[in-house]
């Protein structure tokens, strides 16, 4: 059997379990999860710990040990970790915890990003304020210093930050298929049909950025590199987790994807060519020329079928479309920012202990 | 309408032109050079440039943002 064949095993795609901790919530996760579940209640301390954790931290998006925590709690339903026992996934102190800390991440996210007036609830509206929302000029671009400037060490760490939601592309929005019905479902499914590659395994993009990532020299397992990156990275994917794995939330992961959808083509493009430009071919680069085109298909469908439709059959949802468009360019920008911020200062985006 | 017939209607291929982007293109379809060689899209539902600047045309790539293509309609 060849290598290659191996890393298609479904067990190669799990994360090491534990993984250090990043506080006493972190760690009181991983030594709890580390074991089978107890029937009687297995995590007494747990809520008195994310109730600390949550008091002891100045912002719950920026601090490592909730969201590393965030990271592992939602790991339970995506089956992260192949070590920790399935039977985690419902118990009902660690729902609490991930509730608690949904409340207190959601809470802190609507009183920090802006969120434009809502247009009328139309296709052709939403879809209007989505693209003034995503087309709105930015600060200094990750884009442009990868396609520039970019060295070959932090193309690297690039790959790595982006790892750790990009092996599992397109998951955290396909919670939200059940949870739609009708002509939104529909269009979140064609959307989704081409996220996996139309059922032919090379071609889901997961995939494709695995290869993407070996072909680099980098390890394509998932969670390899969750250890090295910041708790800005962790919280980028635990926005979509939340927006996705939460019905009430429906409406913010649908604007969420839109906004994802409607800020790739061109900056994939831009990434393409920082790659090309330190001379790899098109088994590193095919994952982004892949975006360009795809994610031009997926904005129109994004914009005017998923998010435009969903305010015209659910108005009440329109401001939580709008909620998690503007939610993901902020925190997506912050992770991109993070990056940016260490590369021009001369220094790493990764963490230094591990 | 037979089985069949009606397979075969769902299947149409369908252009839809979106405001200020590309036609999407879905359904039963072959996009072909003037050579009549096809031209892979590479995907079920694809987008073809409307506003000229695409650097992979026929496809979309994008780039009708940065230049602020409008198409009156919206």
């Amino acid at each position: 059997m060849t290598a290659t064949m191996h890393a298609h095993k479904a067990q190669d795609s799990n994360a090491v379990f534990p993984m250090p901790a990043r506080g006493p919530l972190s760690a009181e996760l991983m030594t709890l999860l580390s074991s089978a579940p107890d029937d009687a209640d297995p995590a007494p301390g747990l809520a008195l710990a994310v109730e600390s954790a949550i008091a002891a931290a100045e912002s719950t998006t920026r601090d490592e040990d909730i969201q590393l925590s965030m990271f592992v709690l939602y790991g339970l339903h995506y089956g992260s970790f192949a070590s920790v026992s399935a039977e985690w996934e419902w118990q009902p102190s660690l729902v609490a915890a991930r509730t608690a800390l949904e409340r207190a991440f959601e809470a802190e996210l609507r009183a920090t990003i802006d969120v434009p007036e809502p247009p009328q609830p139309t296709r052709a509206a939403v879809a209007q304020a989505l693209s003034a929302l995503t087309t709105a000029e930015g600060g200094p671009s990750l884009s442009r210093y990868v396609a520039k400037q970019a060295t070959e060490e932090q193309l690297g760490e690039f790959l790595m930050q982006r790892s750790v939601y990009t092996l599992r592309e397109a998951d955290p929005h396909s919670w939200a298929i059940p949870r739609l019905t009708g002509r939104v479902k529909a269009a979140l499914v064609e959307i989704q049909t081409d996220e996996y590659g139309s059922g032919r395994f090379a071609r889901m993009h997961s995939e494709i950025f695995a290869t993407t990532m070996r072909s680099f020299g980098l390890e394509s397992r998932y969670g390899h590199y969750v250890a090295d990156v910041p708790a800005i990275t962790l919280a980028s994917l635990n926005v979509m987790s939340m927006f996705g794995l939460n019905r009430r939330l429906r409406g913010a992961i649908v604007g969420h994807l839109a906004a994802f959808e409607m800020t790739s083509s061109i900056p994939n493009g831009m990434y393409a060519r920082g790659f090309s430009r330190l001379g790899y071919g098109t088994e590193v680069t095919a994952y982004f020329d892949e975006h360009v085109a795809a994610d031009a298909v997926h904005e129109q469908i994004a914009a005017h079928d998923l998010a435009g439709a969903l305010a015209e059959d659910e108005p009440e949802l329109l401001g939580d479309i709008l909620f998690g468009a503007a939610a993901c360019l902020v925190v997506d920008g912050w992770a991109g920012s993070h990056m940016l911020d260490a590369w021009t200062a001369g220094r790493s985006s990764l963490r230094e202990e591990r | 309408m037979s089985a069949g017939a009606s397979a075969a209607a769902d299947d149409a291929a369908t252009i839809t032109p979106y405001p200020d982007g590309p036609l999407i293109v879905r359904g039963d379809f072959e996009i072909l050079s003037p050579d009549g060689e096809p031209i892979p899209g590479g995907r079920r539902t694809v987008a073809l440039c409307r506003c000229g600047v695409s650097s992979i045309k026929p496809f979309c790539d994008g780039t009708h943002k940065l230049v602020k293509f409008r198409t009156g309609d919206n």
